[in-house]
């Protein structure tokens, strides 16, 4: 058998094996999933606009009174995830707690805790970011662009 | 080359004797249905140490101590330790050797270490070159998530085919000659790939490998599902195993309801929210030194192919997109 024959015959194999996997695999219960990820991250908005109206109602200006609910939300995202709280939260939810602001302090201040014994330097330094970089990076990227085009079509 | 037998099997002169097996296992493991089989349930996943690594190390070398003690041997009686674990670099074996002076080979199998130990532990003494050797592999539920996967804290789901890597160690002492289930012979795995890049469905990329050293196996040995009261996979999981006994009928083998995974063995799956089973060095090594051991021995089984399979993938490889390779090795154990 020729070099091209062998590697059609594995690429045959391969593929009949992944028809096999994936008859076996368990699949997600989509449904299921997108109403436990609705349901949560409803709520977690739902205390968000408490707070914002809260603090609005404290005589703060409406952007003032973002940045503090802002403030607040990472905050209960950041000591639930101490208190090994969130990760049950999200097993639950999945998306429906990641997409909120406190998912993201969630994806910082996990790294955090898990990185602490290899020092402050090279341990939380520079592996908090290790899952919420990438976001930073293209949010900044793409609020970048955006901000050209809105820019040049003014 | 008297002791080769067929392309990938040993058969050893005379069969080597288990004298003595220990483990250690985590919460999780001690609760599930083997716990009245293990010597040692942690109830703190640090074992009273600073970080999850350190808690590893303590369990490899505390186990293979265990090992020893139950027999009542030093660790001078031992020609050689041969150990392996998940972490980078086999800390957890290298750091453990360190502390029991004992001549050292340090293996790098994956889950398939155990067995991997198991065989060259036999070879060295069907060789004459020991007389009497530790064998020990382990593995950390927590400092295999933070090397391999997210942060524990981190609020992700896992996906239904991912396994749990078990916290436990488990350790045997292999010899020439005493009282204890016997080995008689073994096959060396092949690394296979057939393709599949998903590292949180790691039995699927392991269940080739089993299906060709178990066949290669029969094929080497003269020996068939028969000759066997059950094949003990290491690690399949749930997905893993259903896969494995595919590919076993389409290679015209029927191993009955014989075969059974040491991932499904060592948790209550629905209960225990497992997902696919368990996986790591130390599931295979702690259900064959707590489990299987004990059923040897009181002779509940005859005859036991173990085999351990391992996936020899690394976070980079995968990051670069590559297929996960992976190997599996067989002994065969009898009561």
């Amino acid at each position: 058998m020729d070099g091209n024959g062998e590697q059609q015959a594995r690429e045959n194999r391969q593929e009949e094996y992944r028809l096999l996997v994936e008859s076996i695999k368990p699949k997600h219960n989509l449904l299921q999933n997108c109403v436990n990820a609705f349901l949560v991250g409803g709520a977690i908005c739902l205390i968000g606009q408490l707070f914002l109206i809260f603090y609005s109602g404290q005589g703060l200006g409406e952007k003032e009174a973002a940045a503090a609910t802002a403030g607040t939300m990472v905050f209960i995202g950041a000591l639930l995830t101490g208190m090994g709280v969130y990760d049950k939260i999200g097993k639950f939810a999945g998306a429906g707690s990641i997409v909120p602001i406190t998912g993201f302090a969630n994806s910082i201040v996990a790294p955090a805790m898990e990185y602490k014994r290899e020092g402050f330097v090279f341990g939380v330094g520079a592996k908090m970011f290790t899952v919420a970089g990438p976001v930073l990076v293209y949010g900044t990227l793409i609020s970048c662009i955006i901000g050209i085009i809105y820019f040049l079509l003014q | 080359m008297g002791n080769k037998c067929g392309e990938q099997s040993v058969s050893f002169s005379q069969p080597l004797v288990i004298t003595s097996g220990a483990n250690i296992v985590g919460p999780d493991e001690g609760k599930g249905p083997l716990a009245s089989y293990f010597d040692l349930i942690l109830d703190d996943m640090l074992f009273g140490e600073k970080s999850w690594e350190t808690a590893e190390r303590k369990m490899l070398e505390e186990s293979a101590k265990l090992a020893l003690r139950k027999i009542n041997l030093q660790p001078q009686d031992i020609d050689f330790f041969l150990a392996g674990d998940l972490m980078n670099q086999i800390i957890s074996a290298n750091f453990a050797a360190r502390g029991l002076g004992i001549p050292f080979f340090g293996l790098f199998g994956a889950c398939s270490t155990f067995a991997e130990a198991i065989l060259l532990g036999g070879i060295l003494i069907d060789g004459g070159f020991a007389r009497r050797v530790l064998l020990s592999s382990s593995s950390h539920n927590l400092s295999a998530e933070k090397q391999f996967r997210f942060p524990v804290e981190q609020g992700v789901q896992r996906s239904p085919t991912a396994q749990w890597t078990t916290t436990g160690s488990g350790a045997v002492v292999l010899d020439a000659e005493g009282d204890g289930p016997r080995v008689s012979k073994g096959t060396v795995g092949k690394v296979l790939d057939l393709g599949v890049t998903d590292a949180n469905n790691m039995g699927a990329a392991m269940a080739p490998a089993a299906a060709d050293t178990i066949l290669s196996h029969f094929q080497d040995t003269g020996t068939s599902p028969e000759s066997y009261d059950l094949i003990v996979t290491g690690d399949l999981g749930k997905v893993g195993q259903e896969a494995l006994l595919q590919l076993l009928r389409q290679r015209g083998c029927d191993p009955g309801d014989k075969v059974r995974d040491c991932g499904l063995l060592i948790y209550d799956l629905a209960a225990q929210d497992m997902h696919a089973g368990g996986s790591g060095c130390g599931c295979s090594a702690t259900v064959f030194t707590g489990f299987l051991l004990k059923k040897l021995r009181e002779k509940e089984y005859q005859n036991l192919l173990f085999v351990a399979t391992g996936a020899l993938m690394s976070p980079l490889s995968c990051q670069q997109g590559e297929t996960i390779p992976a190997v599996a090795h067989a002994v065969a154990v009898s009561g």
